[in-house]
């Protein structure tokens, strides 16, 4: 028998890193559809973050506090500049302004209750305000949109504080955007639109266009509200310094600073990906704008965008912020990406509905589709369902209170009273680009790149 | 029914927006005159009571903002954002209005019997606005719900984007938005035009307006999506 040499053939694996596979299935969606892609969450890429910073704990030249016996001051004041009724909050994380539209009416009475147990306040966004997110929060800050969808007066003299919403970190310079499909009889009818059709809403507010007018629209919201309100004024970390610079001159009593790894229920991916400044670097430029206006303790800034954990928390205070917003985190803890969701008593498999996505329960940014597969990200009436308001509400008072402890734990290791006496100080990068992003040294190092040696 | 002045060359803009909040709810002062308002920002907002406001003279930015049940006349002329997202009742404007007028109006009649700014009925929410002058571009842009009638012209962009608003044009239109587009007008326009001018108090026949309204084309806003072709 006559044998043949065996060849192998060699079959190239060589990827290119310019055209990966991911940019491959980019370019042969784009080709497909025509159209780009609209998605749910924040940005996905690696971007420096809070995990690039670490803190110094006391050590001789230090004394800590006794990490859970001694007492560590979270109160946290918003609004204290014009507003005859500041908000007061027992802890300084907040839930981030998520509409109903893009949220079910239970998942907002679910945040209502959870921050109301723990002392915090939660956000309304573009839709209006619902009832039951009024009845469920203790203190609820309503939102002025460009798109005024539901806004009114009797709203305005019901919430807690205005927050007027410029822009958002997941799409600085973009108006909100509601599918077809979540746009249900009950949501179109609050925002005056035909049920079914595909909302998008404005990017600039209708009756004002530059700090000058804000000025003016401030002083109004102050009027009706009989100046007893905190205004709030929301931008997306983008020309941070100088925005913030604005807010203050337009007389806001509170900012808030969204970072591009704020999330959102839908937006365009390159929007996501490629519009706005991570918040690790936003964090530094506007307390800067603070501090160059001598407005630091008067004006307070609220931070949020890929706020997750409680060192993220105690990172953004030692940097300057009063407070956080979360509002992608407060989802996962409601069970946001969960391989099942609860309900009558028991765990049901989401898998098969994730998979009819074309994804995978931890893999899922389908917010748009209003399919939910747990339930949140939905109008669906049997969808929706598979959010239980009590027990979701148990699973956030649980995650705000391991951030408040983390929190209250580093503050007494870095020896503070009181978690707002975190400070720059306190902090150190683990990386070039963190140190120079945060304004904060490099460890082992004196060096702030920019700073000089 | 009292009557009851303010001079707001004497008191300050705060004592006229707090009376009207709360003393005006308690119905014995059926109107109110405001003297010298001299162009300030932020008259009589946020009112919520059937009461009678007459601004002698120039308002500001916002005046008659987020009204509602209240009437507010004002027989200068009004800046930015005059009835800005009113809810019921009604704001008059004798003289002109300046850009944003009835911006985001839920409700309620705004009338302008000069000209208005940019951007007049913008983002409108079922609220009617009658300009007895002409319009300024972008117009009605995106408006959803309510109806406008102009008397006179309309700049570049008239409706651009708009919902559920219906417009009515007397003059001539520079040029219509995107997805907006002429319709006929049925008994129904010509009594819905007439029953505003009269509200509005304008002599003009309800015959002679042009109705315009979405093409709805962009309410879904690519139907090739996720097709493959």
């Amino acid at each position: 028998m006559e044998t043949k040499p065996v060849h192998f053939k060699n079959i190239s694996r060589e990827e290119s890193y310019g055209y990966d596979r991911k940019t491959l299935d980019y370019i042969r969606n784009a080709a497909a559809h025509g159209l780009y892609e609209i998605r749910g969450m924040g940005a996905k890429r690696k971007l420096p973050n809070f995990d690039d910073l670490v803190f110094l704990g006391a050590s001789m030249s230090r004394y800590p506090l006794e990490g859970y016996r001694e007492k560590c001051i979270t109160k946290t004041l918003l609004g204290t500049r014009f507003a005859k009724k500041p908000i007061e909050l027992e802890i300084p994380i907040t839930i981030a302004g998520m509409s109903f539209g893009s949220l079910s009416a239970n998942v907002k009475e679910a945040l209502g209750r959870a921050a109301t147990e723990v002392g915090t306040s939660t956000t309304t966004g573009d839709g209006g305000m619902t009832p039951e997110e009024r009845q469920s929060s203790k203190t609820l800050i309503y939102q002025c949109l460009p798109s005024r969808y539901g806004f009114n007066p009797d709203d305005v003299r019901r919430a807690d504080a205005i927050e007027v919403v410029i822009g958002q970190g997941a799409k600085p310079g973009g108006g909100g955007m509601l599918l077809g499909q979540k746009v249900s009889a009950r949501v179109a009818g609050m925002r005056t639109l035909p049920e079914g059709i595909d909302q998008r809403s404005a990017c600039r507010h209708p009756d004002w266009t530059g700090p000058d007018d804000l000025a003016i629209k401030i002083q109004e919201l102050r009027e009706i509200t009989d100046w007893e309100k905190p205004i709030y004024v929301k931008v997306g970390a983008t020309r941070t310094f100088n925005d913030v610079k604005l807010a203050v001159h337009s007389g806001a009593d509170v900012i808030v600073v969204d970072g591009m790894q704020g999330g959102t229920a839908a937006t365009q991916t390159c929007f996501i990906e490629h519009v706005g400044i991570p918040t690790l670097a936003a964090v530094r430029q506007a307390v800067n704008a603070l501090e160059d206006l001598d407005m630091k303790g008067k004006v307070q800034l609220v931070v949020s965008g890929g706020v997750r954990t409680g060192a993220d928390v105690a990172k953004a205070l030692a940097m300057g912020a009063d407070a956080v917003a979360i509002g992608q985190g407060v989802l996962i803890a409601l069970g946001c990406n969960g391989e099942t969701y609860f309900q009558n008593g028991a765990h049901h498999s989401a898998e098969a509905d994730y998979n009819a996505l074309g994804c995978a329960s931890g893999y899922c940014h389908h917010c748009h589709t209003g399919k939910c597969p747990v339930g949140i990200t939905t109008q669906d009436a049997i969808l929706e369902q598979r959010l239980n308001p009590a027990v979701a509400a148990n699973h956030l008072k649980n995650y705000l209170k391991t951030l408040n402890m983390e929190l209250t734990t580093i503050a007494r290791a870095c020896g503070k009273q009181n978690v707002h006496h975190l400070e720059p100080e306190d902090l150190v990068a683990l990386t070039i680009e963190a140190a120079a992003m945060a304004g904060v040294p490099l460890a082992g190092t004196n060096w702030i790149p920019g700073k000089g040696f | 029914m009292e009557r009851l002045t303010f001079d707001l060359a004497a008191q300050p803009l705060r004592e006229l927006n707090t009376f009207l909040h709360t003393g005006a709810k308690e119905g014995k002062v059926g109107h109110v005159t405001v003297l010298n308002p001299d162009g300030a920002h932020n008259i009589a907002v946020g009112l919520d009571c059937p009461i009678q406001v007459e601004v002698v003279g120039h308002a500001g930015y916002y005046a008659g903002g987020m009204n509602k049940t209240a009437t507010v006349t004002i027989t200068g002329s009004a800046g930015t954002g005059v009835a800005e997202n009113m809810m019921s009742g009604k704001v008059h404007v004798k003289g002109f209005a300046s850009n944003g007028a009835g911006a985001s109006a839920h409700g309620g009649l705004l009338v302008i019997e000069g000209d208005a700014g940019l951007r007049c009925g913008i983002s409108l929410k079922g609220g009617n606005i009658v300009v007895g002058g002409s319009v300024g571009s972008f117009s009605a842009f995106m408006a959803q719900a309510g109806r406008m009638v102009i008397c006179g012209n309309a700049g570049d962009a008239l409706g651009d984007s708009l919902y559920e608003a219906v417009l009515y044009v007397k003059g001539s239109v520079k040029s219509l938005g995107a997805d907006a587009q002429y319709e006929p007008m049925t008994d129904e326009d010509v009594a819905v035009v007439a029953s505003l001018l009269d509200q509005a108090g304008l002599a003009h026949d309800a015959k002679d307006f042009k109705r315009i309204a979405s093409k709805r084309s962009l309410y879904h806003w690519n139907a090739d999506a996720n097709q493959e072709y």
